[in-house]
């Protein structure tokens, strides 16, 4: 294997493809999603998304931030080249629900919100609060990894150069 | 005083919101397992720094009881996890302070001597000898990251992304363990916890930046 700090830098595009390419997914492609588990669920854009375009030395940022905001200024900054670098995302299986944001240079999970558990109040409280924190948030980094599983499949294949790439560049600029 | 462990951390992974590094363990502890990792914690536990000067001391604490470590009866133990938490105590003099208490002895010192200036060996002298008279009067401050380690499916949750924990988790795990951690990022992950083939992970080697204009 590469050496760790050499590969962090080197790859670090790969996490931020991966949230370009979910915003895509989740934009043109909802059904692939859907498709992940067994039981329904639903993932969309939270309430920040950071987008970098870098043009040599200069790196130029752009920050959505809102509930409701309105996401055309990134598709503006993905027509000049930016691409994504933080998303926050909802998640909704059942009647719980998610939210975190996923950094795309280390894949760091942070502002991460799980569905309610109950207060801990006792020793007793403890053991079952940890594991039932453990099973949420297992469920949600379950979700990254299949997530994830895909693009990586899709990015090391032909699919990639000949079919995802066209279609991304097709939605950017319709 | 009873001998009931109730809760202190009232932080980290029970906390409302969180933040998580993601780690792959490779390697096995030695049998029988339970055993290894109460004697690995307890010989890399936190150790109060209060008697001591030291700038930082890193060690491992319970969970529940982060200011008072016990890994008796394999408490850290909770379901198929092992949970416990990286405890990191810091003396920092505040700059203020140091400046503060060096102009102080400076003229102390300048009252003493002939010269109405000090030379920059004795300025370093008394600085030197004011942080370590500093140091030893500044409690230590405690920081708490939990972890959540899954042995039997290799993965560790660090909850913070801090950087320098990190790499104090990174370092004190190998020490204790001698076991590497490996942290998941975009590659890494990719390499070692997605499943690809050999021919994948030699494609992945090969790729560059994709441009979507033009």
């Amino acid at each position: 294997m590469l050496d760790v700090s050499i590969s962090y830098n080197r790859y670090k595009f790969l996490g931020h493809e991966f949230l370009t390419w979910l915003w895509f997914v989740m934009e043109n492609d909802e059904p692939r999603i859907k498709g992940l588990d067994q039981e329904p669920l639903a993932l969309r854009i939270g309430n920040r998304m950071v987008l970098e375009n870098r043009r040599g030395d200069a790196l130029e940022s752009i920050t959505i931030k809102g509930d409701d905001a309105g996401l055309e200024e990134g598709l503006l900054a993905l027509r000049k080249g930016a691409v994504v670098t933080e998303m926050n995302l909802l998640y909704e299986a059942g009647d719980n629900q998610w939210q975190f944001t996923i950094k795309g240079e280390s894949l760091h999970l942070v502002s991460f919100r799980c569905p309610q558990t109950g207060p801990v109040e006792t020793e007793e409280d403890v053991e079952g609060a940890v594991l039932e924190k453990a099973y949420l948030y297992e469920k949600a980094i379950q979700l990254t990894d299949k997530l994830y599983k895909e693009f990586i499949t899709l990015r090391v294949s032909d699919q990639w150069p000949k079919k995802v790439v066209p279609s991304v560049k097709k939605w950017i600029h319709s | 005083m009873g001998t009931e462990r109730i809760p202190q951390n009232t932080m980290g992974l029970l906390s409302r919101s969180v933040s998580i590094t993601r780690y792959k363990v490779q390697g096995k502890l030695k049998e029988p397992v339970l055993e290894t990792m109460a004697s690995c914690l307890k010989k890399h536990a936190i150790r109060e720094t209060d008697e001591d000067v030291s700038d930082k001391t890193v060690g491992w604490t319970s969970y529940d009881r982060p200011y008072a470590p016990d890994f008796s009866g394999s408490s850290f133990n909770i379901g198929t996890y092992f949970v416990f938490s990286l405890r990191m105590d810091k003396r920092t003099i505040p700059p203020k302070m140091l400046k503060k208490h060096c102009a102080i002895e400076m003229a102390k010192r300048l009252a003493r001597i002939d010269r109405p200036y000090l030379s920059s060996h004795e300025k370093d002298m008394i600085r030197d000898d004011v942080t370590s008279f500093l140091r030893r009067r500044i409690p230590a401050t405690p920081d708490v990251y939990d972890i959540l380690w899954s042995y039997e499916e290799a993965f560790l949750w660090f909850f913070t992304t801090l950087k320098s924990a990190n790499e104090d988790l990174e370092t004190l795990f190998l020490k204790s363990f001698e076991m590497p951690l490996i942290r998941l990022f975009p590659y890494t992950t990719a390499d070692l916890a997605m499943g690809l083939s050999a021919r994948d992970r030699d494609a992945l080697l090969t790729l560059s930046a994709t441009t979507f204009t033009g």
